[in-house]
């Protein structure tokens, strides 16, 4: 099944260019553990892609195949039309950040920068004003003499960043980059990077658990899960039309219940409850599906009365957010989450309209 | 299609196999001649267990083997508690001077097992001053050995103690104080069960160590026979080499039971201590401090005192009867046909093995932490690498003989060089140095080296660049370890020295069996005090070495 999901998507993108990195049927194996599972996508020159997934996924392995760190088991990475499959990794074109960023501790950040600025190419002027150039890039010019330890965090992730692309690689691989950050040093340094990214109009790819940080600054996302490739699509693809329940479930947040498809098509059956839905309507009749709604899809109160099939929902629980107010609605056994402006949020126990619009129900088949 | 593998790779591979070679050398075979040796008689036919049985039904040398172990099992009683309190002060007191008593704490480290054995002839001898607190109980036999080993085995109790009591969680102790706990409970409940492995492999290395130990059953174990006497006297005696690997095969057994144990203990302890840990910072309590300061103290005195006796004793003319003080001791080649040359023969061994073991030891962690993939090379090495802790130097010198003295080795031309004699110190302690340099190289970023080769470095300037001047103070340890080790062993060497290659360690015991006591003193003291400058040097220069490459630490 991975191989069909990961094999529509790839097709439909990157139609003009050839692709600048192409990973054919990848697979990793452990032993008798299957890290990664033929896993095949395509990097169009210059495009900032993700893999996301939660920890286990294989997104890492997958990296550290593309890098030649732990070369594949089985299938074909070709990079600049170059297979690169089983190359050693000096022998590959590429820069990596890592999470811990590795920096030499015993090297100040301008010989770290310049470390891979070696032999013929690099003559002692070249390599000065390279690193210069670079810590400019990067915003740390006056602390070239520095040693890493005597640096914050983001200012380390940024020295590794710049030592990563220092050689002007073909290509960037940053592994989960920014999260041994705080959370705001982590949103600031993220724009930041997208912003690098275009400016230099590197290739990039990016290993993250954090939905977020994949939304916010990839062009594509490969959500990965249990070594297979999910789905792969822009960041509104993926929170729109997630191509599988773990998508749907994994990036974003979504009330889950089970249902059963009946008659007419494009209808639901949940706990008693009657829901149309768009995305029924191809499936069989008694079919058991997973659906998924997500909070802010919710409507409630007048604005479900103009929707079909709308039910009655007792208020259970508040959760203030912010901009939104998350409440808890009970109809029956089947629990949701609804976010409604926090100006005019019900009470809780109130008992009120709620209806699911039929086009954002989300449903996929259900193993029984 | 495979993965290419490129010519560095390679190079580190051969890198590996060459320490491989180093090891099947130096140990796998040697041990493996030993072995086949216990199943032979002296004209190479197999007899089976016919040595066994043979070793078995000799009472004398059974009676060497109960010895030994109850012996052992006396002195560690003795020592661990001392060696436990010693420690808790160090650690979890406010006592003043922790740096004096740490440092005393080490002295019988750096000097050779003989000395604290030749301190307590001078007292407790035949002429000794204090013979008549013994009342007439004789220091020649079991007292003598378990004071001796209790003087010898104490640092090594204490450090890994202080060790398994500094790595302590202070959030523990502040949620026992919050749920009332008082003291005593505390000690009972959070200290000695944080400790217990510690206290395990601390036991085990005592055990160990006495049951092994050569040096001071030879001075003063006078007719009270061990496992260790045993096999000195069955190969140097009576020439009996098969007998000689069977009691060495014994000796074996209980150093594998203690290993094994030992091996489970630090199973056990780790991940006892996670990252996120608080350290614990002991608060002054009088009723705590006090009794442990007089407890550092005596001990402390009872170390330094014995090492001042040893001196002592080589410093004066005719013990006890004419104490006028003189250097005549020290004229070294007026007792022994080697003199002085034994000692220059000691530091040449012991400065080679530690630089050349040094790098040998080093390089050979970072390939197999680092710089190969594995394989069947590096699992075999890696195995192998953590031997010689289990061999006891005897055993080891044992096998050596019967390796490479057999007439077929093409190695046979080692014998009786200095070379052998510095394979075999490398090989001895071969085990502590590669686990303080996993140590030191596990705690460097794993993508050291990843990071190197995306930017087109070789692995090799990465280890020159990065992870030797990072480690450096770790190599300097390892180094500063052989050499004092190699220094002031008796047991594995007493063997295999030629003509011109005596060693210090072994001129100490042949001018104390020669009846020149003084004499054997002064060149035990001599070695300490090599070992002891060596030591300070270290100490020294640490400061030097640690501005220089080490500045990057500061924030």
């Amino acid at each position: 099944m991975s191989a069909q999901l990961a094999a529509a998507p790839a097709t439909d993108t990157a139609a003009a260019a050839p692709p600048y990195l192409v990973v054919e049927q990848v697979s990793k194996h452990f032993g008798t553990t299957i890290a990664l599972e033929r896993a095949s996508l395509t990097v169009a020159a210059g495009e900032f892609v993700s893999f996301l997934g939660p920890s286990g996924c294989g997104k890492t392995t997958l990296l550290r195949a593309i890098a030649g760190l732990d070369p594949a088991t089985s299938g074909r990475i070709l990079q600049d039309g170059r297979d690169i499959t089983f190359l050693p990794p000096a022998a590959r074109d590429f820069g990596i950040v890592f999470q811990s960023y590795a920096l030499f501790p015993n090297l100040t950040v301008t010989d770290n920068v310049g470390y891979g600025l070696r032999g013929r190419a690099w003559p002692a002027s070249r390599r000065t004003h390279r690193v210069a150039e670079l810590l400019g890039l990067v915003g740390l010019a006056e602390h070239a003499r520095k040693y890493p330890a005597q640096l914050s965090g983001g200012q380390q992730q940024r020295v590794a960043l710049a030592r990563a692309l220092a050689a002007e690689p073909g290509l960037l691989l940053l592994d989960e980059p920014l999260s041994a950050l705080d959370a705001q040093v982590r949103q600031h340094l993220r724009q930041e990077l997208r912003a690098l990214q275009r400016r230099l109009g590197v290739t990039t790819v990016m290993v993250t658990h954090d939905q977020e940080e994949a939304m916010g600054v990839s062009d594509r996302i490969v959500v990965m899960s249990r070594g297979l490739i999910e789905q792969i699509g822009t960041p509104e693809t993926i929170y729109r039309h997630p191509a599988s329940a773990f998508v749907a479930g994994f990036v974003g947040h979504a009330s889950r219940f089970n249902a059963v498809v009946d008659a007419p098509p494009g209808t639901l059956v949940a706990d008693g409850l009657t829901l149309p839905c768009l995305g029924a309507r191809r499936m069989l009749y008694g079919a058991p599906v997973q659906a998924f709604i997500r909070p802010e899809d919710v409507a409630l109160g007048p604005t479900a009365t103009a929707l079909e099939g709308n039910f009655a929902a007792r208020v259970m629980h508040h959760e203030f957010l912010g901009p939104v107010c998350r409440v808890t609605l009970q109809a029956g056994r089947l629990q949701l989450e609804a976010d409604v402006n926090p100006a005019v949020a019900p009470a809780i126990g109130e008992v009120l309209l709620a209806a699911l619009p039929a086009e954002r129900l989300m449903v996929f088949p259900r193993d029984v | 299609m495979q993965p290419i593998v490129p010519l560095e790779a390679r190079l580190l591979r051969l890198g590996l196999l060459l320490a491989l070679a180093v090891l099947v050398a130096g140990l796998v075979l040697p041990l493996g001649t030993l072995l086949l040796r216990a199943f032979q008689d002296p004209d190479g036919g197999f007899v089976g267990l016919a040595n066994f049985a043979a070793y078995a039904t000799t009472p004398s040398l059974r009676l060497a083997a109960w010895n030994s172990v109850w012996t052992a099992a006396l002195t560690t009683a003795l020592v661990v508690p001392l060696a436990f309190g010693f420690a808790y002060a160090l650690t979890r007191s406010c006592i003043p001077a922790k740096g004096f008593f740490r440092a005393v704490m080490l002295l019988p480290v750096l000097a050779p097992s003989l000395l604290p054995a030749l301190a307590l002839i001078y007292l407790f001898g035949n002429q000794g001053m204090l013979r008549d607190l013994l009342f007439g109980h004789s220091i020649y036999g079991p007292i003598g050995i378990i004071v001796a080993q209790v003087f010898y085995c104490f640092p090594h109790a204490a450090l890994i103690l202080a060790v398994a009591l500094s790595t302590a969680d202070a959030r523990l102790y502040e949620a026992a104080t919050v749920l009332r706990a008082g003291h005593l409970r505390i000690f009972a409940t959070v200290t000695l069960p944080m400790a217990r492995y510690g206290l395990v492999s601390a036991c085990v290395v005592v055990f160990t160590l006495v049951v092994t130990d050569f040096g001071i059953p030879k001075v003063i174990g006078g007719q009270f026979p061990v496992l260790a006497t045993d096999v000195y006297k069955q190969v140097v005696g009576l020439q009996n080499f098969n007998m000689g690997a069977v009691v060495g095969l014994v000796l074996l057994l209980p150093a594998l039971l203690a290993f094994a144990a030992d091996r489970w203990a630090q199973r056990q302890r780790s991940g006892l201590l996670s990252g996120r840990a608080v350290p614990y910072l002991p608060r002054p309590r009088r009723a705590r401090d006090l009794p442990l300061l007089v407890l550092c103290l005596l001990v402390a005195g009872a170390l330094v005192s014995l090492v001042a006796v040893a001196i002592w004793g080589s410093l004066v003319t005719f013990w006890p009867y004419n104490l006028a003080l003189t250097l005549q001791n020290y004229d070294f080649d007026r007792f022994d046909t080697s003199g002085w040359a034994a000692l220059w023969n000691s530091v040449r061994i012991a400065a080679t093995a530690a630089i050349c073991g040094t790098a040998l030891v080093f390089t050979t962690a970072w390939l197999l932490e680092r710089g190969s993939p594995g394989g069947a090379v590096a699992g075999a090495v890696r195995f192998i690498a953590g031997v010689p802790l289990a061999v006891p130097g005897l055993v080891l010198g044992l096998a050596f003989i019967l390796f490479f003295n057999h007439p077929a080795n093409p190695l046979g031309f080692l014998y009786g060089t200095l070379a052998i004699l510095v394979l075999n110190g490398v090989v001895h302690f071969y085990t502590v140095m590669h686990l303080t340099a996993v140590t030191a190289i596990r705690q460097l970023d794993p993508e050291f080296e990843a990071v190197g080769a995306s930017l087109k470095v070789p692995a090799v300037v990465t280890f020159g660049r990065v992870t030797v001047p990072i480690c450096l103070p770790a190599i300097l340890d390892i180094a500063v370890y052989a050499f004092v080790n190699i220094m002031t062993t008796v047991s594995a060497v007493i063997f295999l020295y030629g003509p011109d290659t005596k060693p210090a360690s072994v001129a100490v015991v042949h001018m104390d069996e020669a009846g020149q006591s003084s004499a054997a003193a002064a060149m035990a003291v001599t070695i300490l005090a090599i070992t002891a400058s060596v030591k300070l040097l270290q100490l020294a220069t640490g400061g030097l070495v640690a501005r220089a490459t080490q500045g990057w630490r500061q924030r």
